[in-house]
């Protein structure tokens, strides 16, 4: 059987994890389509990583099922490629002995020094591991997991710490995986990060799924609205007057507005010359719900605490 | 705007001999290029076989080359099974490079397998080095070649099993400590340079140590050309012992 024939590359059922009495996983359930890429999104201590391990097969469930590519976790590990969140590299190695000795575990994998050219680590190829830069290990760490040619990838966090450049490179090859069909999964608190690749999110909290969609799903709402900042005492009354009578909107806290109304660009047009007639600027303009508004929403909480 | 290779997946594990390889050529680099192994393996083994073969530091019955020979190729497998062991391997989980592999088709097995390949390549070194200066000092060795690969053989099983129970149970810097510090106190009582027979009520537990098995059982074959059947029983024992507790108790992270 092929994976090709599978449209699921992995299937989370109802899982449990419990540490002592401490609950980190409580009866999550998620599936990540073939060739997609999905993220868990949510706060640290959320239960992101200990889903993320028990699924590489790292650790025994409590209740609940997994099936990897369509088996348990350890009966596929040759198609999974496995990032964890830091760490996992002999010190003494060079970036280059390292990568060469996990694609020697393989029987077709890429050229090692290829794959280090393109993540940008070719001048780092014969610098030990430890010398390394927390970024270049996490490129390093990425190369590893996908040097087997995976048809799975768990990424935990592949871009906590990284220069803005290193992670676009990261972003730039999970998008070329799934452009040739390899799924993906990926943990984050960052939410620009689950909202640029992500097809697929799941929005966890406290070990469960507390919203999942699409990023367009997850973000439209039925009212069109604006958000901007500007300076403090805007007159908020005489901005509603000139928009017309369906449009309600505050200033919380002061210098941050929200405006809404029953469409969104004739009311943002309304907005801007409204603004423009005071000899305002209005700054970062915002038309759609962020995955953080959801997040807060939902919980009441801050996505990155 | 980077150009990536085909992605397109194409998992599948290479052949355990090649993998087999590729793992003992990491654990022997890693082995070489630590300084501190280096110290432990090779130098100090040379080290105290010229010191105490040349200098009467300590009082031997019959030639003093002769008797320390022996002891210093005990501890050489002692260093390279036992204290190499369980450092290095205290220190992989502690990285975390345990875990990662265990998410990778490399099989437990052969990562033991290349773990005890390395060692046995090391003491290839160790043995050839130390046989070489003992020749150079006089050494004048008895028995058969067959009966001191049994000894050594058992005596890395033994001091495996004993490292990765430790480096498989404790933390990194406790194992360091620890197999550091019984390193240095079966060097001095196990009977590899100091004669079990000074240590008066207290020999009858220390030869029952691997280190005085092995060294013991090392000495009355190169040194008198006899067999020490029960020193040989003694390691066996302590092999199985060591490693059975060792595969039940190892913690991989």
């Amino acid at each position: 059987m092929t994976a090709a024939a599978l449209d699921t590359a992995l299937e989370v059922v109802d899982l449990v994890k419990r540490y002592g009495d401490r609950t980190a996983v409580d009866g999550l359930s998620l599936s990540v389509r073939a060739g997609s890429v999905t993220a868990l999104l949510g706060p640290n201590g959320a239960g992101k990583t200990t889903t993320v391990e028990v699924c590489e097969g790292f650790r025994t469930p409590d209740a609940g099922t997994v099936r990897v590519l369509g088996g348990s976790p350890a009966a596929v590990r040759h198609r999974v490629g496995v990032m964890p969140q830091g760490g996992g590299g002999y010190p003494s190695l060079r970036a280059v002995e390292l990568l060469t000795l996990f694609s020697r575990f393989y029987a077709h994998p890429h050229d090692p020094a290829e794959l280090l050219s393109l993540l940008g680590l070719d001048e780092v190829a014969r610098t030990p591991y430890r010398r390394l830069s927390g970024g270049q290990q996490q490129r390093l760490s990425l190369a590893m997991a996908v040097v087997g040619r995976p048809e799975l990838v768990f990424l935990d966090e592949p871009t906590a710490g990284l220069d803005p450049q290193a992670r676009r490179a990261t972003w730039d090859l999970v998008e070329a995986l799934r452009a040739d069909g390899v799924s993906v999964l990926l943990t984050t608190h960052l939410m620009d990060e689950a909202e640029h690749l992500a097809d697929d999110v799941y929005v966890v909290d406290h070990g469960r799924v507390v919203a999942h969609g699409t990023v367009p799903e997850l973000t439209s709402s039925a009212q069109a609205f604006v958000r901007f900042t500007g300076p403090a005492d805007l007159d908020v009354d005489d901005l509603l007057r000139s928009l017309g009578p369906d449009c309600v909107g505050k200033e919380s806290p002061a210098g941050t507005y929200l405006v809404e109304g029953p469409e969104g660009p004739t009311l943002l047009a309304g907005v801007t010359a409204w603004c423009a007639t005071r000899g305002v600027l209005p700054q970062g303009l915002q038309t759609r719900r962020t995955l953080e508004d959801v997040f807060l929403d939902l919980t009441g909480r801050e996505l990155r605490t | 705007m980077t150009v990536w290779p085909s992605l397109v997946p194409r998992g599948q594990p290479a052949r355990r001999a090649q993998m087999l390889r590729a793992q003992t050529r990491t654990e022997l680099t890693l082995l070489l290029r630590n300084g501190e192994q280096v110290l432990l393996t090779l130098v100090i083994p040379l080290g105290l076989l010229v010191i105490l073969s040349t200098v009467p530091i300590i009082n031997v019955t019959g030639r003093r080359v002769d008797f320390f020979v022996p002891g210093v190729l005990a501890l050489a497998v002692m260093s390279a099974a036992f204290t190499g062991q369980a450092i290095g391997t205290g220190f992989e989980r502690q990285y975390g490079v345990l875990k990662r592999l265990g998410a990778t088709p490399l099989p437990r097995s052969v990562l033991l397998l290349a773990k005890t390949s390395a060692v046995l390549l090391v003491e290839v070194l160790q043995v050839t080095l130390i046989c070489l200066v003992g020749l150079l000092l006089g050494w004048h060795p008895h028995g058969n070649v067959l009966g001191v690969i049994a000894f050594i053989a058992l005596g890395t099983a033994a001091f495996s099993g004993l490292g990765l129970l430790l480096g498989g149970t404790l933390r990194g810097l406790t194992t360091l400590a620890a197999a550091n510090l019984l390193w240095f106190v079966l060097l001095s009582v196990g009977g590899i340079v100091y004669p079990l027979s000074e240590l008066g009520g207290a020999q009858d537990v220390l030869r029952r140590l691997p280190t005085a098995a092995l060294s013991d059982g090392l000495r009355q074959l190169l040194q008198h050309g006899a067999f020490a059947g029960w020193d040989l029983l003694a390691l066996a024992l302590w092999a199985v012992a060591g490693l059975a507790t060792a595969s039940r108790l190892f913690r991989w992270e």
